[in-house]
């Protein structure tokens, strides 16, 4: 394994940024470290690179212990989300800066700088400095900077914050592909739950400076940990029940509960995509109207009211949306194949997933 | 530029020659004769009379005022003092910009006025600060007379003045730089290996030039023309603890005519002086404002796409 957290916290003053927090990345690995700003997530990613020490816990880079290791003998690369380029200094002086740093030979120097400026896209720059550069330019500068000195571990801070929307995409597509190159372990800081499951092997998702759940983006979209995760992945209906008779009610809704005691408080979830809508409103069980819809793109989202005036969102494909007729105003009902029993914030969930109908496409990619 | 703005105003077919927000011609032309009278008279004037002054007996007898061993003597004294004063300030400026703007510690507020202090004393009292402490009766006088040390009416006391008088000019030029620019960078150099000299030799230091030589220029400027504190505990010993502005005044002060114009020599000098100051300032400030607005101009965004093609073609 390359890196393993155990037990690290970090305080700032009375500030807890990141509360007893253990994982392991495996070498190689493109890790993704998600949460809302605020969540701990660059605390984490600072200190596995030495500028902030840990509280308490230990961080170990490749099974050696590195606490006590300074941020210059750690051998990280770090992009900073500002890249924090050397503003006096041109294109190949700060990719060269590590290298004169360790001392390498000239030739050395001139012929590693210009192999990561050939694949990074950057040839030709090399007499630019920062500030006659684009905002993507800038960026893959700061990254051939970090992996000039051959790093055993890649360290990116919100490494497509300061990028506009349309250079975003390309950027991480880029990333995904230069990972796949370069093989060296990678972990990425991003508030962006989309970026984080499209890039990342792995995802680690961090609230108020815990660690809500580990795993592949299909598991933390699939199998939430919690509630915090179900709603900060992915859309989320989230209702609020009460057991009488081993079901769930909310309003007309009702949600099988056997196990659940009579006037217990549960947090039901399903997804958009879990919700079937028929243009009919005898079809399903529940009847309601089309109070909005908005065009995503290939996606269509909309909006139901039930009678109780309860608003179900319901996610189709446009064609689905096309071939069902649908419009607003319309009159419609609805069946949902499946949902969660969410119970609190912090506590672990149980796997309960009820399937009422195992529709196809159950648990779509829903983003 | 605002002429042109009224001039297409007017042939817009506007009949109102100004903007809503502007003087009126006569208000405008009232200030700018004003302002510029101020120049003409309180600036212009006296300095190209100094010049004059030094010149009106021909440029042999201008030569002749620095041949003089004594003004020779105040010359160096002022080069010397400048020599000890710049270089020692230059070093408390860095430290004390870099404290401030890099780190958070009690007290910060307090020791970013305490900078500012010999700006707001006087210079004679800050002469005579030195005095209390270094002079005969002073706190430390019977202590270092013992040691036939002498401070007060001496150099070592004329260069403690100007220290004094002069170490706000660095730190106040580097505080807001270094503020600016932010600790990314060194963290950066930290990353790549840099220990905390290199980090400061090859990133801080590069990123605060154009400000550090601001500061240094006008420190330079004030420690060659400070009087008052320098006067107070120079003790005037003519060859000895004289200054530049020290001897035009005393050269000024015995009246003969040839004594008058070397004053006007020397001062001609102090007066080249500020206005190289004010060339390499003038230039320092077009310099930082250049770099400040090409770091703020956004550059396009340009497609990423060459990239990919690189990294597919490399791998394929």
């Amino acid at each position: 394994m390359s890196i393993q957290l155990n037990n690290v916290s970090k305080q700032f003053g009375d500030v807890v940024a990141v509360n007893n927090v253990s994982f392991t990345v495996q070498e190689g690995e493109l890790l993704g470290l998600l949460g809302p700003s605020g969540g701990g997530k660059t605390t984490v990613l600072r200190m596995i690179s030495g500028l902030e020490l840990p509280t308490s816990g230990d961080i170990l880079i490749r099974g050696q212990r590195v606490n006590d290791i300074s941020v210059q003998q750690r051998n990280i690369g770090f992009v900073f989300q500002n890249y924090a380029l050397f503003k006096s200094m041109n294109v190949f002086k700060n990719v060269a800066f590590g290298l004169k740093i360790k001392k390498w030979k000239r030739r050395d120097i001139k012929n590693r700088v210009a192999e990561l400026l050939e694949l990074l896209g950057l040839t030709g720059l090399e007499k630019r400095f920062p500030h006659q550069l684009s905002g993507g330019q800038r960026q893959r500068v700061a990254i051939a900077r970090a992996l000039a000195p051959q790093p055993s571990v890649l360290l990116l801070d919100e490494p497509f914050g300061a990028v506009d929307a349309k250079i975003r995409q390309e950027l991480r597509e880029w990333l995904v592909r230069l990972h796949s190159d370069l093989n060296v372990t990678t972990l990425f800081v991003t508030h962006d739950q989309e970026e984080a499951m499209e890039v990342s092997n792995r995802i680690v998702i961090f609230s108020r400076g815990n660690l809500e759940q580990i795993g592949t983006p299909r598991e933390v979209y699939e199998e939430p940990a919690n509630e915090f995760v179900a709603r900060f992945i992915g859309v989320m209906n989230v209702l609020d029940a009460t057991v009488k008779g081993g079901v769930a009610r909310v309003d007309e809704l009702e949600f099988p509960a056997p196990e659940r005691r009579d006037g217990q408080q549960l947090r039901i979830g399903f997804r958009p995509f879990a919700v079937q809508v028929a243009p009919d409103p005898t079809t399903y069980r529940y009847p309601g109207i089309i109070r909005h819809t908005f065009f995503l793109g290939i996606l269509m989202r909309v909006e139901i009211e039930l009678p109780s005036g309860l608003i179900i969102r319901a996610r189709m494909t446009k064609e689905e949306y096309a071939q069902l007729g649908l419009h607003e105003g319309q009159k419609v009902s609805i069946l949902i194949r499946s949902y969660r029993i969410l119970r609190g914030e912090d506590e672990p969930l149980s796997p309960e997933v009820t399937a009422v109908d195992k529709g196809p496409g159950a648990y779509g990619a829903d983003i | 530029m605002m002429e042109t703005d009224t001039k297409l105003l007017r042939r817009g077919g506007d009949t109102k020659s100004q903007r809503g927000t502007e003087e009126s011609p006569f208000v405008k032309g009232v200030l700018i004769t004003i302002a510029l009278s101020f120049v003409v008279v309180f600036l212009l004037l006296p300095l190209m009379n100094v010049f004059w002054q030094s010149l009106s007996r021909g440029v042999r007898v201008y030569w002749e005022s620095f041949v003089d061993p004594d003004t020779r003597s105040a010359i160096k004294l002022t080069l010397l003092i400048a020599g000890i004063a710049v270089p020692l300030n230059l070093v408390f400026g860095l430290a004390a910009a870099w404290a401030t703007a890099k780190f958070n510690f009690k007290g910060k507020p307090i020791l970013i006025s305490l900078i500012d202090l010999p700006f707001a004393v006087s210079p004679v009292v800050a002469g005579l600060l030195f005095v209390v402490l270094f002079g005969r009766q002073g706190f430390f006088g019977e202590w270092l007379a013992d040691r036939n040390i002498n401070i007060i009416f001496a150099v070592p006391g004329m260069v403690l003045a100007t220290i004094f008088i002069t170490f706000p000019f660095v730190a106040r030029e580097l505080i807001p730089v270094m503020e600016a620019t932010g600790t990314e960078q060194e963290q950066a150099a930290l990353t790549l290996g840099a220990s905390g000299w290199q980090t400061f030799w090859y990133v801080t230091l590069p990123s605060v030039r154009w400000g550090l030589l601001y500061g240094l220029i006008l420190c330079n400027a004030r420690a060659m023309g400070e009087f008052g504190a320098v006067s107070v505990v120079s003790g005037h010993i003519t060859g000895q603890t004289d200054t530049m502005p020290l001897r035009v005044e005393k050269l000024y002060q015995s009246a003969s005519a040839a004594s008058m114009t070397a004053a006007f020599a020397v001062a001609s000098l102090l007066a080249l002086l500020a206005l190289v100051t004010l060339v390499i300032k003038t230039f320092l400030e077009w310099r930082t404002q250049r770099e400040f607005d090409l770091a703020q101009r956004a550059v396009p965004e340009a497609p990423v796409l060459a990239p990919s093609i690189q990294i597919s073609s490399r791998s394929s």
